[in-house]
């Protein structure tokens, strides 16, 4: 399912969030949105779920034009994890399966062979409050994959996480999207994370945002985190994106 | 252990007190009284026992007041505020209303729900239900109003309905606040319970004080007052406890 944006514009208040923005999405592309913090990366992933409408121009996700179409299609990821505490583990994962109005049985045995298939099994009953941080992202992102929507829209899912446990996090992330491919809006603010487990990158600039830089990930891709953060092709695209996002926050 | 223990050594050590002072005739001294117009506390407890089947009869009568116009101010108060909290036209009318209508003194109601109510328990339930109906409406709005937005976009991007969205995530996380309003009420209710059977009636601890007091029984006032705070102390013990039931995330 492809996303296609064309001058898109979004101001909140007086202040111009977003300028003319044009962004194109493949089916089963992941995408990094970078940028300098404050400059509209979360606004734009709210506009392409369609939990805002833009200002001017158009935004198409699988060729639903209105808000309440786009949210159809996506399922978004908030910066923090919105575990609920009075759910346990695996009936915050089962959310999006109850709201379609399973039971809770149904519920809990679909999310359940995630629970396996992700490295969560054995903290099903846990509540959230006991589950380590990246733990608790992996619960929330399971949460986002059960919904079973096209468009996965994560917000920086990782930044509240130690440095250990985010390298661990975008590894499992990655491993996790290899075997249940979607196409992934990411945004954050590690140059690093989003080459690693992006197809492209796309560099925004300080508010209002607008695109500096698209470049796309080193190829071959590597599985292997470590390796792949210190290849020299890795490396240089890297830079480049460091370049375009200073270039951009002047 | 600390809880418990400071709090009753405290109370023994101001009881003890008293009954020195009392029992001397120091207190009848000080404030120029006949001595059995002012009890001390061994008077109290021995009016406590030989009255009991007096004290237990009237105590009856209002602890049913009570009871039921706490029931209905949490059926009104939780209705008020899930209404305000589901429409914003609702709100917008009668918040401002609501507040107006806790400058009026309750008990200044109370002779016109003689008139219209009788001398029967329905006027005490009304005013109970008047008096505490407001902390709880209050309360469990704001506690309603407090999810955290980023909740709210991920559960409709989650394809909750209005209702999902409710029941899932408003609803639980405004039950501590609903609690604390429902303690507030319980310490209201007895002052409303007592008032309504000030103004007229035939039973009750409010008015076995109210005839006490004609005949200068004091000591039975006081077993009265015990009887009074005993029961608001029992009820606020009983919703601690269905709260820690119910809220077992904190």
């Amino acid at each position: 399912m492809s996303v296609s944006i064309r001058g898109l514009g979004h101001s909140y208040g007086g202040l111009r969030t977003i300028e003319r923005l044009d962004l194109e999405l493949r089916e089963h592309e992941v995408v990094g949105l970078v940028g300098p913090s404050g400059c509209g990366k979360s606004t734009l992933l709210e506009l392409i779920c369609g939990l805002l409408d833009p200002s001017s121009g158009g935004i198409a996700v699988g060729g639903a034009e209105n808000a309440a179409g786009r949210l159809s299609q996506c399922a978004y990821m908030p910066q923090s994890d919105q575990l609920l505490p009075w759910y346990s583990a695996l009936d915050n994962a089962a959310l999006a399966l109850r709201n379609r109005g399973l039971g809770k049985a149904e519920a809990r045995e679909q999310a359940g062979e995630l629970f396996q298939r992700f490295g969560l099994a054995g903290f099903e009953r846990t509540p959230p409050a006991e589950l380590s941080g990246g733990m608790r992202q992996r619960v929330a992102f399971l949460r986002t994959l059960v919904a079973g929507k096209p468009l996965l829209a994560l917000d920086e899912p990782f930044a509240a996480l130690d440095a250990i446990t985010r390298a661990e996090m975008q590894g499992w992330l990655a491993a996790a999207l290899g075997e249940d491919p979607r196409t992934v809006v990411l945004v954050t603010h590690d140059v690093e994370e989003a080459l690693y487990l992006a197809d492209r990158i796309v560099v925004l600039s300080a508010r209002p945002a607008r695109i500096v830089a698209e470049l796309d990930a080193p190829l071959p891709r590597r599985s292997d985190r470590d390796a792949a953060v210190t290849d020299p092709g890795f490396i240089a695209i890297r830079e480049q994106a460091m370049r375009a996002l200073h270039e951009g926050s002047r | 252990m600390r809880r418990w223990l400071l709090p009753t050594l405290l109370l023994a050590a101001l009881i003890g007190a008293w009954q020195l002072a009392a029992s001397t005739g120091f207190l009848a001294d000080v404030l120029g009284l006949e001595s059995f117009l002012v009890p001390s506390p061994a008077e109290i407890a021995e009016s406590l026992w030989q009255s009991r089947a007096l004290l237990a009869e009237n105590a009856w009568v209002t602890l049913r007041e009570i009871v039921f116009g706490l029931a209905c101010a949490l059926l009104v108060g939780v209705g008020f505020a899930v209404l305000m909290h589901l429409s914003g036209i609702v709100r917008d009318a009668a918040y401002p209303l609501i507040v107006a209508s806790q400058t009026i003194p309750i008990i200044v109601i109370a002779p016109i729900l003689l008139i219209w109510l009788g001398f029967g328990i329905g006027p005490k339930i009304v005013v109970v239900t008047l008096i505490c109906f407001f902390p709880i409406t209050v309360n469990t709005l704001a506690g309603l109003d407090s999810a955290a937005p980023d909740a709210t976009k991920m559960m409709r991007s989650l394809n909750a309905s209005r209702w999902q969205l409710f029941r899932r995530v408003q609803a639980p996380t405004a039950l501590p606040s609903f609690f604390t309003g429902a303690k507030i009420a319980v310490v209201l209710a007895p002052i409303g319970a007592v008032f309504g059977e000030w103004v007229g009636g035939d039973a009750g601890l409010g008015h076995l004080i109210l005839v006490d007091g004609g005949y200068l029984e004091v000591a039975r006032q006081f077993a009265a007052i015990f009887v009074l705070s005993a029961m608001a102390l029992v009820l606020i013990g009983f919703i601690a406890l269905v709260e820690r039931r119910v809220v077992t995330w904190r």
